[in-house]
């Protein structure tokens, strides 16, 4: 039976200052199905749901709902023309009752004024028909993430039944309320609602998928059965596989690695976990090693270096630096110990986009001396400069503002600021996202001569080649959860971390 | 375009940031000359300095004192609605302290209140403080607090009287004359000066200004920031009550009631005009200095006109929206789409923003 | 399940509890302790003293609700008294027509912060503070000195006593209650009241959810503009006279009585109804206070700034706890 697609996406196109995230993107979506969209980070995932959404208007292309071309020009057009998005964040009032939630902005009404009665009557109907059990006259926030998800859904599917985009709605539900949330799902999907899915984890999307399209670098990889695509060819097809190329961009063959001089750990992690973002893992991080940590997005990757760093208080297990037991309560705490730590959000996380370069690169240091014992100014300049030419950070100014750096050149003073602190274990977590090819190498580069000269470093990358290329040994994480460690031996491939990935276990 | 930008250096624009609110205060004293032939002579007399730019500093010291302190905290991000009331409580202290003393006029008395005055001040700053760092109150509501209540207990203090003192050397610290010039413009110039320096040759004004301007970015690199923030509302404090020994002395009394009325709101306007954010973030003590004497100037020149004062305040609403919609970043986009769809072609880069925000 | 969101509901009714126990309690204490105290006279004394203040509040309410402030309230105030004295009194003009101009003008300005508000994304407080100092400065250059109304019709409204058995309130109390009571029918029986608490929970989930955000924050600002502009008219009648300095600091006492009947600060959560009881509270303190006879008027500052204290306090716990 070949059905006509409920929504077309054909062409689109969509380009950001100096990037184009959508590049002539297909993508078609049938009524009663589950559909996936997979991709990595800059696949243009969350900016193809922007556009389904009217979030972002596109820059070419065409949308084609239920056989008619529409222009979607913003949420609420989005949704009378029948496409409803959850969001991961509950995008819902929390203050208000679930029932009003469901029905805010076409409450019943009856001269006028609203008609509670028949709107809490509505709504426990509509709630019913999914299985679910609630108060509809509690306010929201008196029920679980997962509750206020489904109550989201009632009210995405009461708004508009035709399209229901769930946006990574599993990122924070435990495995019975996933359960839940499927059930639901099912339901709808028989209902005849079409259902776009987001999520990270693999075993999800094959549970529920019928199909799935995958996006890579803003361009449309392909459109596949769930049944016909295996878990490994997935991956590689999210991640790419083109090694040879890159390997020769970046100069050359891999780089030897000579192995770490030291025995002893700088650095141990035991059973180191934290509810809701990582399963307890452990790692050791020596002095002149690099580890990288592998993993598609939303793994766990960050949210494991956070706790490393002290960024997230952990819930349980123990971290010993150079042996003895250390309780890292704060980011102070941590740089204290030597340790430093590169946010993969540069703008949000780390840099103060007002100051200037010198200020950004000294600030770390600067926190560490405290407000009494201020760098001299020329000290200041001397460090800067320095860096400055170390990096080749550019413009060459330490008085530009950092905010009108390139993001390469961002990164760079973002290193330089941990640099000049002579840390003992650099947590770098996702350096070379979104930078261009040279300014890449250069930073893989920097990266193995630092480890060369005996300093630890924590490398976190959706890249699988750049892992392999740099680091000793590569720690593998997969629905929040670690669940290999690879030596790098020089047998090691990107197909096997792959498989590991795929498989969620060592392969 | 595609070069790098010949970016001019931090100071520079530090330097380009202070040339329009000079431009302002100078057009605003230059306008006075048209009404006041004699505006700029300054006469010496008995000793004394005597002219109209001498009466607008030296009114507008306990002004560029309360801004200084406003500067800090609107730097993190803050803001302080209670100074007014501190300045109120730190005159109504020491007046009591010195209307009460045996010797009124000796010198022990005096330091007596204003150490009285100082110490009260730091517990009113580290309240604020303890409220917005710690509990993790809106500053604008955890000011509130004392803002309210202030009033009242400075009104308690002086029994709802105005107490009136007579004090030689507490006379001078808002309306004597120490070389020739008020004591009170070179109090509030020394405050300023150590403000300056205590932000500039320390690290504290790149911290503060990290804290401001993105206080995600600032806990991961290990800035103490609730220390900091609870710093600056002492130091808010501090300022606000040495302003309000100034007003009292000036006055050689005490008024719980209208001592500081709505300076917070002048302070507030004096560091926006300056060239500080409301959002927090970079911070020019310059600035606020400027920013407060156009204020007075303001005053001063409305007053010279014949215009009844009161009407200052029409003034001043245009100049705070004025102000604010050149720093809503909305506002500038809306302009630059203008400007660019004129110039078609040029991209507004960030750099031309930033040139335009003074510009327009 | 149920118990929690019991639990949750409740922790919402804190603040209202608190203030109606208040309230009791205080107006019990005040019974035992002062001759003549116990009175109705006494309790609706507090109306038709506080009716201007009430109505006020109630805008406030609305904004305070959105997540917003509006500090030009006290101003606005200010400004209809000076205007309606000036136009009825200099200008001769019948009070039927100055008093829907006045409060089209209040609404007008209210309407035009909340557009720039809105549009250019500027925090309430510093555009309401340019409101204030407009309406401020607008009263001066009207007079600077005070004008006093003599016209018939608003002594008459003065005057007017409606009988209540024994008691009696005055016009302006019936008008305030009228205006509670349409500021509760609008923020729970109307699409634009929902908005306001929409909106007050979380502006971004409003605008995903396709609410009209800006619409529903001009609004707020132009009923608060509107409150204002009526709370001036009742002021006039209660003071008949206009005056720049008339409501100096009112819009303290508005955010003290929005606060203290239970209203979140952040938005999103609160009554009218309380509004209603934080007036009567700040009322109950002043009038404790003058039949004290010993405690000065100043310690009714004091005591709003304690009561202000403890229910920002109480609110910061309340929403922590939710986290």
């Amino acid at each position: 039976m070949r059905q006509q697609p409920v929504l077309e996406v054909r062409g689109i196109r969509k380009e950001f200052p100096g990037v184009v995230a959508l590049d002539g993107v297909d993508f078609r979506l049938f009524p009663g199905e589950v559909h996936a969209l997979m991709g990595e980070n800059g696949a243009g995932k969350s900016t193809l749901i922007k556009v389904l959404t009217g979030v972002h208007p596109a820059d070419g292309g065409e949308v084609v709902l239920a056989g008619q071309r529409v222009r979607i020009a913003g949420p609420l057009q989005a949704q009378q023309a029948g496409i409803s998005t959850v969001y991961q964040e509950v995008n819902l009032c929390p203050n208000l009752s679930v029932a009003e939630n469901i029905f805010i902005g076409r409450e019943p009404r009856r001269l006028g004024l609203i008609d509670w009665a028949e709107m809490r009557r509505r709504a426990t109907e509509l709630v019913c028909t999914l299985e679910l059990d609630i108060d509809v006259s509690a306010p929201l926030d008196s029920y679980s993430i997962a509750v206020q998800q489904l109550v989201a859904i009632v009210r995405a599917v009461d708004v508009s039944a035709k399209v229901l985009i769930l946006d990574e709605p599993t990122s924070s539900l435990d495995r019975d309320e996933v359960r839940q949330l499927f059930t639901v799902m099912r339901r709808l999907r028989d209902q005849g609602v079409a259902i776009l899915f987001v999520s990270h984890f693999l075993d999800q999307i094959y549970e529920i998928c019928d199909r799935m399209t995958v996006l890579r670098n803003g361009r449309l990889e392909g459109e596949y059965l769930t049944s016909e695509l295996n878990q490994v060819e997935l991956v590689s097809r999210m991640i790419g596989s083109e090694l040879a190329g890159l390997d020769q961009l970046a100069g050359g063959k891999r780089r030897e690695r000579s192995a770490p001089a030291t025995d002893r750990a700088f650095l141990e992690a035991e059973g180191l976990a934290r509810q809701g973002s990582v399963e307890p893992y452990d790692l050791a991080i020596r002095s002149g090693e690099v580890v990288g940590l592998a993993g598609l997005l939303g793994s766990g990757r960050t949210e494991a270096a956070r706790l490393l760093f002290g960024a997230d208080h952990k819930d349980r297990g123990t971290v010993r630096i150079n042996g003895t037991e250390t309780d890292l309560r704060s980011p102070r705490d941590a740089i204290a110990h030597g340790i430093a730590f590169c946010s993969e959000n540069r703008k949000t996380e780390g840099l103060v986009g007002e100051l200037t370069v010198r200020e950004n690169i000294v600030l770390a240091l600067q926190a560490a001396r405290g407000w009494a014992r201020p760098l001299s100014r020329t000290a200041q300049d001397k460090l800067a400069l320095r860096w400055i030419g170390a990096l080749d950070i550019r413009p060459g100014n330490p008085e530009a503002l950092v905010r009108n750096l390139s993001g390469g050149n961002q990164q760079k003073v973002l290193l330089a600021r941990w640099l000049i602190t002579d840390p003992k274990l650099l947590i770098l977590d996702e350096p070379t996202r979104g930078i261009d090819v040279g300014a890449k190498a250069e930073i893989q580069k920097l990266v193995a001569d630092l480890a060369e000269k005996g300093m630890a470093v924590l490398f976190i990358s959706a890249e699988l080649e750049e892992v392999l290329r740099l680091s000793h040994r590569v720690g593998v994480l997969r629905d929040r959860r670690m669940v290999a460690q690879l030596r790098n031996d020089g047998e090691l491939t990107p197909e096997r971390v792959l498989a590991t990935i795929a498989s969620g276990a060592e392969q | 375009m595609t070069t790098a930008p010949t970016t001019p250096g931090a100071r520079a624009v530090t330097r380009y940031r202070l040339f329009w609110p000079a431009a302002v205060l100078a057009v605003l004293l230059l306008a006075n000359l048209a009404f006041t032939p004699d505006f700029f002579a300054v006469h010496l007399k008995d000793g004394h300095l005597y002219g109209s730019t001498i009466d607008i500093l030296h009114f507008g010291a306990p002004l560029i004192l309360v801004s200084l302190g406003m500067t800090l905290v609107i730097a993190t991000g803050g803001i302080d609605l209670s100074v007014g009331s501190t300045v109120a409580i730190a005159g109504a202290l020491a007046c009591l302290h010195i209307s009460e003393a045996a010797d009124p006029a000796s010198l022990g008395t005096v330091l007596g209140a204003v150490g009285i005055a100082l110490g009260t001040a730091v517990l009113l700053g580290l309240a604020n403080g303890v409220l917005v760092a710690r509990v993790g109150v809106q500053p604008i509501i955890a000011t509130l607090i004392l803002m309210v209540a202030g009033r009242g207990v400075a009104q308690l203090i002086t029994d709802g009287q105005i107490i009136t003192i007579t004090s030689e050397p507490y006379k001078l610290i808002g309306g004597g004359y120490w070389l020739a010039m008020p004591f009170a413009i070179l109090l509030s110039g020394l405050v300023a000066l150590l403000t300056a320096l205590l932000t500039r040759s320390t690290a504290l004004g790149l911290l503060l200004e990290s804290v401001g301007g993105n206080p995600v970015a600032s806990r991961l690199v290990g800035i103490r920031a609730m220390r900091l923030v609870g710093l600056v509302y002492v130091f808010s404090a501090l300022c606000a009550a040495l302003a309000g020994l100034m007003v009292s002395s000036n006055v050689s009394a005490a008024d719980g009631n209208n001592a500081g009325l709505w300076i917070e709101l002048d302070a507030i306007l004096a560091v926006v005009i300056g060239g500080t954010s409301l959002n927090g973030g970079r911070f020019s003590i310059g600035g606020t200095v400027l920013g407060a004497l156009i204020i007075q100037t303001l005053s001063t020149t409305v007053y010279t006109i014949g215009i009844p004062p009161e009407t200052t305040l029409v003034f001043k609403a245009f100049v705070v929206i004025t102000v604010c919609l050149i720093q809503s970043p909305n506002f500038r986009a809306k302009l630059a789409r203008r400007g660019a769809g004129r110039r078609a072609g040029v991209r507004p880069s960030p750099a031309t923003t930033t040139n335009r925000e003074v510009g327009a | 399940m149920n118990a929690n969101a019991l639990l949750t509901r409740v922790r919402g009714q804190i603040p209202l509890l608190v203030t109606s126990v208040l309230l009791v309690s205080m107006f019990t204490v005040g019974s035992v302790q002062y001759d003549g105290f116990f009175s109705g006279q006494v309790l609706l004394n507090l109306l038709i003293d506080n009716a201007f203040l009430l109505v006020v509040a109630v805008g406030m309410t609305f904004v305070v609700l959105t997540g917003g402030i509006d500090l030009s309230v006290g101003a606005v105030v200010a400004l209809s008294t000076m205007v309606s004295a000036w136009l009825v009194e200099r200008h001769g003009w019948p009070p039927l027509v100055v008093i829907p101009l006045v409060l089209l003008m209040g609404t007008a300005g209210g309407w035009l912060m909340g557009w720039v508000i809105h549009t250019f994304e500027i925090q309430p407080f510093i555009v309401t503070l340019a409101g204030m100092f407009l309406a401020r400065g607008l009263c001066y250059t009207i007079s600077v000195e005070s004008i006093s109304i003599t016209d018939p019709s608003y002594t008459a409204m003065a005057q007017t006593r409606i009988p209540l058995g024994d008691l009696f309130v005055s016009p302006s109390v019936l008008i305030a209650l009228l205006v509670v009571a349409a500021g509760f029918v609008v923020l729970h029986y109307t699409r634009l009241g929902r908005n306001v608490y929409a909106l007050g929970g979380s502006e971004q989930s409003a605008l995903l959810m396709g609410l009209p955000v800006g619409r529903t924050k001009t609004t707020v600002y132009a009923i608060s503009g509107f409150c204002s502009a009526l709370g001036g008219v009742l002021l006039t009648f209660y003071m008949l006279s206009g005056y720049g300095l008339h409501a100096v600091g009112l819009e303290l006492d508005a955010i003290a009585a929005v606060v203290i009947g239970g209203t979140l600060l952040t938005g999103g959560s609160g009554y009218l109804l309380g509004t209603l009881l934080g007036v009567l509270v700040l009322g109950l303190i002043q009038t404790v206070i003058s039949f004290q006879g010993t405690l000065s008027s100043w310690w009714t500052r004091i005591v709003i700034g304690g009561l202000l204290f403890v229910f920002i306090v109480l609110q910061r716990l309340i929403t922590a706890r939710r986290r």
